[in-house]
C-alpha cells in the first residue's frame, strides 16, 4: 500500500476514533449509566454532569500520564541505578560522577549565561520592535519580517547561521556573511564558532533572532491594550516619549513582559537544537540538554544522562510554575 | 486665570471629513463654559483641540492672547479630566496626583504639600496609598480631578466627567464640581457633556454644538427663554418644546398667530414686521408653559392619548396630527385624573410663545444664525 494512503487511513482512524470515543462515552453516560428518566431523573442528570468532565478528560489525562508522568518517574529511577550492573541501586553515585566532570560545569555555566542573556535580550528587543513598529505606516511589514524567523525550525535557523559564521582558509573567498563583511572592511577572517566564551554569544544570537519575533507579537498586542487616555493624560501631564514608555506603558504591560520573559526562559533551559547543530558542544559551548544527549545516546551512560535530565527538570519546574501563575493572573 | 479665544477654528480629518468649522468663541477668565450637543457633534474634538491632543487644522486658538496652535499640551497651562478617568493603574492615588509635579521637577516637599492639599479638598486623604482599582467610580473621578488641581492650571477641561457614574453619584459629583468651581473663582473651566441638566446647572454660559458648528452661545436661561433656532429650542428643555405649524395673522410689537394644526389662535411677545403677515412659521410652546384654556381663547385642541401622572405634574401626550409627527406634549402642574381620551384645549401666555421662521427665531433673525442640519434628539 502506498505510504500516503496508509497515512490517510491512520488520520481517518485517529480522528474517527476520537469522535467515536466522545460520542459513545457521552451516550453511555446519558442513556445507560444515569438515564434522565424514571424516579431519579433529576439526581441522575446531576451525577452525569459531575462525571462528564472526567470522561471527556480521560484520553488527555491518560496520554499525559503515559508520556509525561511515567518518563519522569522512570528517569528518576534510571538516575539512581546502574544499568550495566543489572539496574542496581547506586544512590547518588551518578550525580557524583556528573559533578566531577568539567563538561557538566561548563554546561551549567553556559546555561546560566544563556539564561541571563537570551530572555532579556529577546524581550527587550521585542518590546523595542513592538513600540517602534506601532505607529509607522510600514510597521506591519517590519513586524512580519521580524516575526518570520519564528516560522523556521531551530535546526534550520542553526544551518542558516552556520553559513553566516562560516569561515574558509585565508586564500579562499569568504562565503560566510560575517567574515565577508570583516574582510571587506580590511579585517582577518575568524573562525567565529571556535572562539571560546564568545562563541556562546554567537549561538545565543540565533535564538534571540528567533524569539524576538515572539516577544514582539505578544508585547505589541499588550501595548495596544493600554488605554489611550492614560497616555494622553501623561502627555497633558508633560511626560515626554521616553517617560511615557517607561513610566506609563511598560508598568501597565508588566505582567505580559513577565510571561514573555519566563516563557523564553523555559525555552532557554531546554536549549538543545541550536547547540547540537552548530557546535555540538565543542569549543566550550556545551549546554545541559546537549550534555544529557551526549551521555544518553552517544556514551550510552544512562545513569549520568538521566541525572542530567533530572537537573534540567528541577531547574525548569519553579520557573514553569511561576509562568503559569502569571498567565493565570493576567487572564483575570 | 486665563481667557481663551477661538477664531475660525476648523477640524478636518484626512483632508476630507470636516467635523467642525467656523468655530468662533471667546471665553472669559473665571467662566465655566459647557459644550453641549448631540453625540458625535464634535464636542470632544473641540475640547481636545483646546487641550492640544488634536491638531487644529484651521483657524487660531489663543490662550491669554497668545496663539497656542503649535504649543504642546503640557505648556498650554491646561489640565484635563477624561471620561474614563484615565488614572495610571499602576500608581497609587498619591503618585497619580504627583506625576505631573515630578515631571515639572518640583521638590519633594512641594509635591507633598500640593498633593495633600488637593486630597484634603477632595476628601481623598484616606485613600492616598491605594491603587485606582481599589476605589469606587466616584473616588476615581475625584482623583482625576485632583490630578488636575495639583497642577494649578489656567484652564480646566472636562470631557463628560460624570457619564461613567450612576445616577445618584452623578448628581452628587455634579454638585461637588459646582462647589469646586466656587472655591476657585478665577479658574476657567470648559466642560463637555451631552446631558442638558448638567449643562443648565453648571454653566455660566452654554455653547450648543451641532452639525459641525455652534448653534448658539448664551447663559442657560437665555437659551431656555430665547432660543435662536428650532434646533436649540428643542435641544434645551425636557420634554422638548412643541413646535406647531402656524400662520402670522397680526404683526407689530406682538405677533398674532393662527394654528391650523390645533385649530386655535395665540399671541406671542415676539415682534414681527408688516411683511411677515401671512408667513408660514413654527410656533414653539414648551410643555411646561401650556395651560388649560377656555372654549374661546385656546391655541391647541386635541385628544389626549396617554397621560403620565408624576404627582407634582401630569404629562399629556396628544394624538399625533400625522404619522411621523412628534406628539404635542402638555405638562400641567398637579394631578389631573380622567383626561385620557378626552379632548383638551390648551394655550400659553404670550411671553412663553416662540415664533420661528425658516427654523430661525424672529428675535434672532438678523444675527446670522447657524441652523444645524440635524435633529436635536
Ligand atoms: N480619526 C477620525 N477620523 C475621522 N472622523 C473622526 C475621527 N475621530 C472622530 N471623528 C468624527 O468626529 C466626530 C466628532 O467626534 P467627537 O468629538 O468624539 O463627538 P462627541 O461630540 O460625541 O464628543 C464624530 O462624528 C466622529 O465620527
Ligand atoms: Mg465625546
Amino acid at each position: 500500500m502506498h505510504p500516503a494512503f496508509q497515512g490517510l487511513i491512520t488520520i481517518a482512524l485517529g480522528v474517527g476514533g476520537c469522535v467515536a470515543y466522545f460520542y459513545f462515552a457521552n451516550q453511555a453516560l446519558d442513556r445507560v449509566l444515569f438515564p434522565a428518566r424514571g424516579p431519579n431523573a433529576g439526581r441522575n442528570i446531576n451525577r452525569a454532569n459531575m462525571i462528564r468532565p472526567w470522561v471527556f478528560l480521560f484520553p488527555a489525562l491518560f496520554v499525559l500520564c503515559l508520556y509525561l508522568a511515567y518518563p519522569v518517574v522512570e528517569t528518576l529511577r534510571l538516575s539512581l541505578t546502574d544499568r550495566d550492573a543489572g539496574d542496581a541501586f547506586v544512590g547518588l553515585a551518578n550525580y557524583q560522577q556528573m559533578a566531577s566532570e568539567p563538561k557538566f560545569w561548563e554546561a551549567i555555566r553556559n546555561n546560566i549565561l544563556w539564561l541571563i542573556v537570551v530572555p532579556a535580550a529577546s524581550t527587550a528587543l521585542g518590546l523595542l520592535a513592538a513600540q517602534l513598529t506601532d505607529r509607522i505606516a510600514w510597521g506591519n511589514i517590519a513586524k512580519s519580517l521580524i516575526f518570520m524567523p519564528m516560522a523556521i525550525s531551530f535546526v534550520g535557523a542553526a544551518v542558516i547561521w552556520r553559513l553566516i559564521y562560516d569561515v574558509r582558509p585565508d586564500e579562499a573567498d569568504q562565503i560566510g556573511l560575517l567574515n565577508a563583511i570583516v574582510t571587506a572592511l580590511g579585517g582577518d577572517a575568524q573562525a567565529w564558532l571556535t572562539i571560546p566564551f564568545w562563541n556562546n554569544f554567537f549561538l545565543m544570537i540565533v535564538l534571540i533572532w528567533i524569539q524576538t519575533g515572539f516577544a514582539m507579537v505578544i508585547l505589541s498586542a499588550a501595548l495596544r491594550g493600554i488605554p489611550e487616555e492614560t497616555i494622553e493624560a501623561a502627555i497633558v501631564d508633560g511626560a515626554g516619549p521616553l517617560r511615557i514608555f517607561f513610566s506609563i506603558k511598560v508598568p501597565q504591560i508588566y505582567p505580559t513582559i513577565i510571561v514573555v520573559w519566563t516563557t523564553i526562559t523555559l525555552l532557554v533551559l531546554k536549549i538543545f537544537d541550536i547547540v547540537f547543530a552548530m557546535t555540538n558542544g565543542q569549543w566550550e559551548t556545551q549546554v545541559l540538554a546537549n550534555y544529557m544527549y551526549d551521555k544518553l545516546f552517544r556514551a550510552n551512560d544512562w545513569g549520568v544522562g538521566s541525572a542530567a535530565a533530572m537537573v534540567i527538570m528541577v531547574l525548569v519546574t519553579p520557573i514553569l510554575i511561576w509562568n503559569v501563575r502569571q498567565v493565570r493572573r493576567e487572564m483575570r | 486665570m486665563a481667557n481663551l479665544k477661538l477664531t475660525d477654528v476648523e477640524k478636518t480629518y484626512g483632508g476630507t471629513v470636516t467635523v467642525l468649522s467656523d468655530i468662533n468663541l471667546e471665553i472669559e477668565t473665571g467662566e465655566l463654559i459647557v459644550f453641549v450637543g448631540p453625540s458625535g457633534c464634535g464636542k470632544s474634538t473641540l475640547l481636545r483641540m483646546v487641550a492640544g491632543l488634536e491638531k487644529i487644522t484651521g483657524g487660531t486658538l489663543e490662550i491669554d492672547g497668545v496663539r497656542v496652535n503649535d504649543v504642546p499640551p503640557s505648556e498650554r497651562g491646561i489640565a484635563m479630566v477624561f471620561q474614563s478617568y484615565a488614572l495610571y493603574p499602576h500608581m497609587t492615588v498619591y503618585d497619580n496626583m504627583a506625576f505631573a509635579l515630578k515631571i515639572a521637577g518640583a521638590s519633594r516637599a512641594e509635591i507633598d504639600e500640593k498633593v495633600r492639599a488637593a486630597a484634603e479638598k477632595l476628601q481623598l486623604t484616606n485613600f492616598l496609598d491605594r491603587l485606582p482599582k481599589a476605589l469606587s467610580g466616584g473616588q476615581r473621578q475625584r482623583v482625576a480631578i485632583g490630578r488636575s488641581i495639583v497642577r494649578d492650571p489656567k484652564v480646566y477641561l472636562f470631557d463628560e466627567p460624570l457619564s461613567n457614574l450612576d445616577a445618584a453619584l452623578r448628581v452628587a459629583t455634579r454638585i461637588e464640581i459646582a462647589q469646586l468651581k466656587e472655591q476657585m473663582p478665577d479658574s476657567t473651566m470648559i466642560y463637555v457633556t451631552h446631558d442638558q441638566v448638567e449643562a443648565m446647572t453648571l454653566a455660566s454660559r452654554i455653547v450648543v454644538l451641532a452639525g459641525g458648528g455652534i448653534a448658539q452661545v448664551g447663559s442657560p436661561l437665555e437659551l431656555y427663554e430665547r432660543p435662536n433656532s428650532t434646533f436649540v429650542a428643542q435641544f434645551i428643555g425636557s420634554p422638548a418644546m412643541n413646535l406647531l405649524a402656524g400662520r402670522i395673522v397680526g404683526t407689530g410689537k406682538v405677533t398674532t398667530l393662527e394654528l391650523p394644526e390645533g385649530g386655535g389662535t395665540i399671541t406671542s411677545h415676539y415682534p414681527s414686521k408688516p411683511e411677515d403677515k401671512g408667513a408660514e412659521v413654527k410656533v414653539g410652546i414648551r410643555p411646561e408653559d401650556m395651560v388649560e384654556a377656555g372654549d374661546d381663547r385656546f391655541a391647541y385642541r386635541g385628544e389626549v392619548e396617554i397621560t403620565e401622572a408624576l404627582g407634582e405634574v401630569t404629562l399629556l401626550y396628544f394624538r399625533k396630527s400625522a404619522p411621523g409627527h412628534d406628539p404635542v406634549i402638555g405638562k400641567l402642574p398637579g394631578i389631573h385624573k380622567g383626561l385620557r381620551g378626552q379632548e383638551v384645549k390648551l394655550t400659553a401666555a404670550p411671553e412663553k410663545v416662540h415664533v420661528f421662521r425658516d427654523g430661525v427665531s424672529l428675535l434672532h433673525r438678523d444675527a446670522g444664525v447657524f441652523v444645524p442640519g440635524v435633529q436635536p434628539h
